[in-house]
């Protein structure tokens, strides 16, 4: 434990911040920019890996397991999350026959 | 604490319901298991918190967490009343329906008890996860679907947020737990560092989203009218009480040392809400839609509630999200029933001439109205009374300007269903009415009517 919080030290606590909010970025960008709902799903899952990697950082730097034990939460509530995104993303395609984001624009005033 | 898991429990048990086919069995079974649950749960109220902080520190059940449950599952068991006729046709899914339903409310119940960051998020998925698959139980109705997608989309969006916040308030504060970042906080107030600043700020879109509170508010409109009227109405009531539940506790008890940072933005975000909420309003042909948008309008309200933030606070809330989820259950019961009868039309149209073939429900939607409205004799004028008087208290003058003058315009869309009602020209067929059913919405205005003559019942009960 000691050892691979001290291997995690050998970067500079900025770095993982500046890392973390650029793949945060990349995925709010790609979550509002792509049409694609697999690509979104992805995006999703990247914006929760930024989350995950700045909470190792911080954890690893402020020598608390509580950050990386966090770690384990968002993985599973992601893994729940993405299985019931997919169910969904199923039952639209057996009804529209696309998962292209554009042609669900029924609901509109 | 033990209500939680009694509730998890009944959820599981009404699962297996299904497997064994207990048609008849499974609503009795559930609406026993939550008057169970809410006595559990009230027993909570006299009992002091800090036995249960014994959980690691995860929840506890002060009395801000009991009374806010007690709604949560009152709300909550008159739904189930109306589920038996809105579910008629997919009866074969029907205990899937229910336990999902239950799964929500023990996440409601753990964001109103949270002492831990771990426990906001844990709450918002159990609540967020079951209610995507709800939100498409008409699996066939491409309108259901697509609100599925959104609201899967949106919610999972701002649990980003909510998360990258966490995570940045952790980095400064070197704990989850509410205790520990509030003292972080009190110790740190004049010169906050700016990850803690950003991590407020990413933790509070996260929770707008939740709330609907403009402008992330986008979502709500398209998810409320898509969604089944059913989940509709428990969107609209028990999430939004959690929604806002959390919120407060989150501010009040973590961040409220730190209010000059999040005060200004959280004033101009109550602002706005109310304006788009109602304008919008003014503007919507279904009434679905239009109650989506009174919905937006609302969280407005209770926002003032938010920022005002003092002793009393945590009880007008308290008090206008159970009687603004009381008239919600009466609006969007009546709405579901004249839908059905009208083959899918939500006009208001659809509407005209309730009040000559069926005056009950006409009755009972003019009360859920007038007390959205805010006339006086009703519950509805005494919460957003209570909410502005909260604020002026603090001086907050130009808010409760703003939020009389909404209101003002909210009466003009909430009339047009009334006058809708009560007009003349076409005579619709009277609608067959379960009496369960009947019971549920019965009760609701009669709640609405009681708690605006003795509202003092309810509005000191967290003191």
């Amino acid at each position: 434990m000691n050892s691979i919080n001290e291997i995690i030290r050998t970067i500079p606590l900025n770095y993982y911040i500046f890392l973390s909010a650029v793949l945060f970025c990349i995925g709010v960008m790609g979550v509002l920019l792509r049409r694609n709902i697999i690509i979104i799903f992805m995006c999703v899952e990247l914006m929760l890996n930024a989350v995950n990697l700045l909470f190792t950082a911080f954890s690893a730097y402020s020598s608390d397991p509580a950050g990386q034990v966090f770690v384990f939460f968002v993985m599973v509530v992601a893994a729940a999350e993405i299985a019931v995104g997919l169910a969904i993303l199923v039952m639209i395609y057996r009804n529209l026959k696309t998962i292209d984001i554009d042609q669900l624009s029924r609901l509109k005033w | 604490m033990n209500a939680i898991i009694a509730l998890s429990l009944l959820g599981i048990f009404t699962l297996f319901t299904g497997i064994f086919n207990w048609r008849k069995a499974m609503l009795p079974i559930v609406v026993i298991g939550l008057a169970g649950v809410f006595v559990l749960n009230g027993m909570d109220y006299f009992t002091t918190p800090s036995w249960y902080a014994d959980y690691t520190h995860m929840v506890i059940f002060d009395r801000y967490a009991v009374v806010f449950s007690a709604a949560l599952i009152m709300i909550t068991a008159m739904l189930f009343f109306l589920c038996k006729q809105y579910y008629q046709k997919e009866d074969n899914n029907i205990s899937d329906i229910y336990g999902l339903i239950l799964f929500t409310l023990v996440g409601g119940m753990l964001m109103a008890s949270f002492s831990n960051f771990a426990m906001l998020f844990l709450g918002i998925e159990i609540l967020s996860i079951p209610l995507y698959i709800l939100a498409g139980t008409k699996r066939l109705e491409v309108t259901s679907n697509e609100a599925s997608i959104k609201y899967f989309l949106m919610g999972s969006f701002s649990t980003g947020f909510l998360l990258f916040g966490m995570a940045l308030v952790y980095g400064a504060a070197h704990t989850f737990t509410l205790d520990g970042i509030r003292q972080y906080t009190d110790a740190h107030a004049g010169d906050l560092p700016t990850i803690f600043v950003a991590g407020i700020m990413l933790m509070l879109v996260g929770m707008l989203f939740k709330v609907s509170g403009a402008p992330f508010h986008f979502w709500a409109p398209d998810v409320y009218s898509g969604a089944p009227t059913l989940i509709t109405t428990f969107m609209a009531t028990v999430v939004k009480t959690a929604a806002f539940a959390a919120l407060y506790r989150l501010l009040f008890y973590t961040f409220g040392s730190a209010k000059p940072i999040w005060f200004d933005a959280l004033w101009g975000v109550a602002a706005l809400t109310m304006i788009i909420g109602n304008f919008s309003a003014l503007y919507q042909h279904g009434v679905k839609r239009m109650l989506a948008y009174s919905s937006i309008s609302n969280a407005g309200y209770l926002l003032i509630g938010v920022i005002a933030m003092n002793t009393h606070s945590a009880n007008s809330i308290f008090y206008y999200t159970l009687v603004y989820s009381l008239a919600s259950l009466v609006s969007f019961g009546v709405l579901m029933l004249v839908t059905q009868d009208n083959g899918g039309d939500d006009s208001y149209t659809a509407f005209k001439g309730l009040a000559r073939n069926n005056p009950a429900l006409a009755g009972l939607m003019t009360l859920a109205m007038l007390s959205l409205a805010g006339i006086p004799p009703l519950a509805g004028f005494f919460g957003k009374y209570y909410i502005f008087i909260n604020a002026m208290e603090n001086g907050y003058i130009y808010i409760v300007l703003i939020a009389v003058a909404n209101s003002l315009v909210g009466i003009y869309y909430y009339f047009k269903v009334i006058v809708a009602m009560f007009a003349k020209d076409t005579a619709p067929t009277k609608i067959a009415v379960q009496p369960a059913y009947l019971f549920a919405l019965v009760v609701a205005a009669a709640l609405l009517f009681v708690l605006g003559i003795f509202p003092d019942w309810v509005s000191g009960l967290m003191n």
